[in-house]
């Protein structure tokens, strides 16, 4: 099949802004953060020279980017916005915000460590921080995948059966300000592959079907005062959503092959076919992770790796079905979550096993906090861990930190 | 039609916007002050309300008072989310995509949504000088949530969370002069209104829909809730604050300050001017200022007035 398109050197922040660019968003709200600070460099450069047509709103704070982009959205135009660390923590009200009006924003999240102490590095500590605001979340493990990710997210976000919010992750620094070769669409393929934004109907206070939209001749009130008596069943509407996403994200990401090359669906198995232990994890750590898993079944170790790509929703019948086979599973999480048995990956995927006839033994180890390095030799130590696991047959530390003085 | 053109014959036939029905208190400033905005829209309108009173109680779901696409978002953000709507209108439009020639964008904001945590978002907004109004419908304390003291909440005035009690005597901060803040930023139109003066008001609301980027209407709404009158005077506070030049009604095109209405009269004719003892000595929230150790506060006050009165007619060139 005839893939057209060229293959730029870009930066992760770079790649992002280049498929926006090919988006041409109606508007774009965002306030500048480190290591996203490329992204909006660059759009406003495209907006500066006339290439896209898109109107920048340089907010204040993120609070007002997101909120700027709910306005937007509200009015019918597509709204992107990109942030990271504090500025996703600054946003937090907002998310929700966004998410419960069914509003279909995109939103790059460059993944940096959230304060005290302050640290402009990664760890995934400010997008898991927002897993339960009703935004899908989609993990990327290179530049290519977050070039493909802000192109994808916008069929996902407005496709009626969904009608929420994408935000996609890349790590910062890492990813953000590394330089890889992208490949990329001609820019009519990508306008023709997001073609325009549709409104679903809603039934308006004065009784007719209007477009889900704030137009005058169709007025419709957006965001009421919601009390005990519909704000519950409001929430289970974002749940159906939520559940519906799946199908879509796996739909577009099929459709996206097609004209790509390059297919998606909600996680990446990697030469898991008889693997005996296997890592589980997301983001850039992944790609690390095949080179040692490649270099271990050289040596005919039966390890296998899988990659976790949408975490919100999250996909539990495809994990177990990837990974039923594996007796032990390393569960490799960025971030914390202070009080709780283990990272939030971790809790997903040992929840995800409750149900499941045969449970694997599965073991937590967090790495990278505030970008701390996780070479291939640390992701070996892991794989050395699980085989001596299997080995014993049981898991005696739940919860081990990877690259850290203690 | 300009806003000079305006007539309440005219408006009065006009359709309400903000229909009968909504749980807004009786005698409530906030509800006549929205009613009159949205008398002197001129066409296609989209309006976002910041968290508070006039938000809480017209949009109850399943139910909603507003005739015109509306959108509530967050308390502090309300200026944020016009942006975004201007925004996304201009680039509609700029891509073919909008029915309408022009559409109106107003922000509702109570005081503390205004003078306190939305205050960043209209001073960003107004910055960048998005095409929108901004209506500041002032009660003077967080009402929603109980008669808590704002930015906005006069000097002595008792607030629960600034009560008269045994050694302060109420709020001991001055009223933060929100508007006058506005002009420094150098925005087209910034303007001042009571509900007691109509006319003036809509006036005020079209002139400000008719300039072109940031307008800014400070508009007194009484609360008879939390002021401590009788439901029946709210248009009467309105009045008097006016008349004692507490709330003095100015507007200021471009930077340059003019008086408008009775205020005009007063500059022009001082007897005119009311004591603002008239004023205070009518709400429950000033009582305790009427003790014979706390007369003097009401000295003070009318000092504070005057002072504020005077400046005002230098701003205007009257003095």
């Amino acid at each position: 099949m005839g893939v057209r398109g060229k293959v730029l050197g870009l930066t992760g922040d770079e790649a992002v802004a280049y498929a926006i660019k090919q988006v041409e968003p109606d508007v774009v709200a965002a306030y500048p953060i480190t290591p996203q600070t490329i992204i909006v460099e660059r759009i406003s450069e495209y907006v500066a020279n006339g290439e896209i047509k898109t109107e920048y709103i340089a907010v204040e704070s993120e609070h007002s980017a997101m909120s700027a982009c709910i306005g937007a959205a509200a009015v019918g135009a597509r709204a992107f916005t990109a942030t990271a660390s504090a500025g996703l923590a600054f946003m937090w009200e907002t998310l929700y915000i966004a998410a419960s009006c069914r509003l279909p924003i995109v939103m790059a999240i460059v993944n940096r460590a959230l304060s005290a102490p302050i640290n402009i590095h990664c760890d995934h500590s400010d997008s898991m921080g927002a897993r339960d605001s009703g935004w899908i979340q989609i993990y990327c493990e290179n530049s290519q995948e977050a070039y493909d990710a802000a192109i994808q997210a916008w069929k996902i976000a407005e496709h009626p059966d969904v009608l929420l919010p994408v935000m996609f992750c890349l790590d910062g620094f890492v990813l953000s300000h590394t330089l890889e070769n992208v490949h990329t669409l001609p820019d009519e393929d990508v306008k023709e592959f997001i073609g325009e934004r549709k409104f679903v109907k809603v039934r308006s206070h004065e009784g007719r079907e209007v477009p889900f939209v704030l137009d005058p001749e169709n007025p419709i009130t957006i965001g009421p005062l919601d009390l005990y008596d519909f704000y519950f069943e409001h929430k289970r509407q974002q749940v159906e959503a939520m559940k519906n996403a799946k199908k879509v994200i796996v739909d577009v990401g099929r459709e996206y092959g097609k004209i790509s090359g390059r297919e998606y669906g909600l996680l990446e198995p990697y030469k898991l076919e008889s693997a005996e232990v296997a890592i589980v994890g997301l983001g850039s750590t992944m790609g690390t992770a095949k080179v040692v898993v490649d270099k271990l079944r050289e040596k005919g170790r039966k390890v296998g790796l899988l990659k976790i790509r949408a975490f919100r929703p999250f996909p539990y019948e495809e994990v177990i079905k990837e990974l039923e086979h594996v007796e032990v599973i390393g569960v490799l999480d960025r971030s914390l979550s202070f009080g709780a048995q283990g990272g939030p990956l971790f809790l997903e995927i040992r929840s995800a096993f409750y149900d499941f006839e045969r449970r694997p033994l599965i073991s937590n180890y967090v790495y990278g906090l505030g970008g701390r390095d996780m070479p291939p030799d640390l992701i070996m130590q892991i794989f050395d861990d699980l085989e001596k696991i299997k080995e014993k047959g049981r898991v005696d530390v739940l919860l081990k930190f990877i690259g850290l003085r203690e | 039609m300009s806003g000079e053109k305006l007539s309440l014959k005219d408006l009065a036939r006009k359709r309400d916007l903000l229909a009968p029905g909504h749980r807004l208190c009786a005698g409530c400033g906030a509800a006549i002050v929205a009613r009159l905005v949205m008398k002197a829209t001129r066409g296609p309108t989209i309006v976002a309300c910041a968290t508070g009173c006039l938000e809480v109680a017209t949009t109850i779901f399943p139910y909603t008072a507003w005739r015109v696409p509306w959108i509530h978002s967050a308390f502090e953000n309300v200026a944020s989310t016009a942006s975004g709507i201007e925004a996304g209108l201009k680039a509609l439009k700029r891509a073919g995509k909008l029915k309408y020639d022009h559409v109106d964008v107003i922000a509702f904001g109570g005081d503390g949504a205004t003078y306190d945590i939305g205050f960043q978002a209209i001073s960003g907004a107004f910055e960048r000088g998005h095409d929108i109004l901004y209506v500041l419908y002032d009660n003077e304390a967080y009402m929603n949530t109980g008669i808590q003291r704002s930015g906005g909440t006069p000097k002595y005035a008792s607030t629960t969370t600034s009560p008269a009690g045994k050694v302060i005597p109420g709020k001991l901060e001055l009223k933060k002069p929100i508007s006058h803040i506005m002009v420094a930023h150098r925005i087209p139109y910034v303007a001042t209104a009571s509900p007691a003066y109509p006319l003036d008001l809509m006036r005020k609301v079209r002139r400000g829909l008719e300039v072109e980027g940031p307008a800014f209407i400070h508009i007194l709404a009484p609360c008879p809730r939390g002021w401590r009158f009788d439901p029946r005077y709210t248009i009467e506070m309105a009045r008097l604050a006016v008349q004692t030049c507490v709330f003095p009604l100015w507007e200021a095109e471009n930077g340059k300050y003019k008086l408008t209405g009775v205020s005009r009269s007063i500059a022009r004719n001082p007897k005119m001017k009311k004591p603002v003892e008239e004023y205070l000595k009518r709400q429950g929230r000033f009582r305790h200022l009427f003790t014979p150790e706390n007369r003097h506060l009401v000295d003070e006050i009318q000092k504070i007035v005057d002072e504020e009165w005077n400046w005002l007619l230098k701003m205007c060139q009257l003095s």
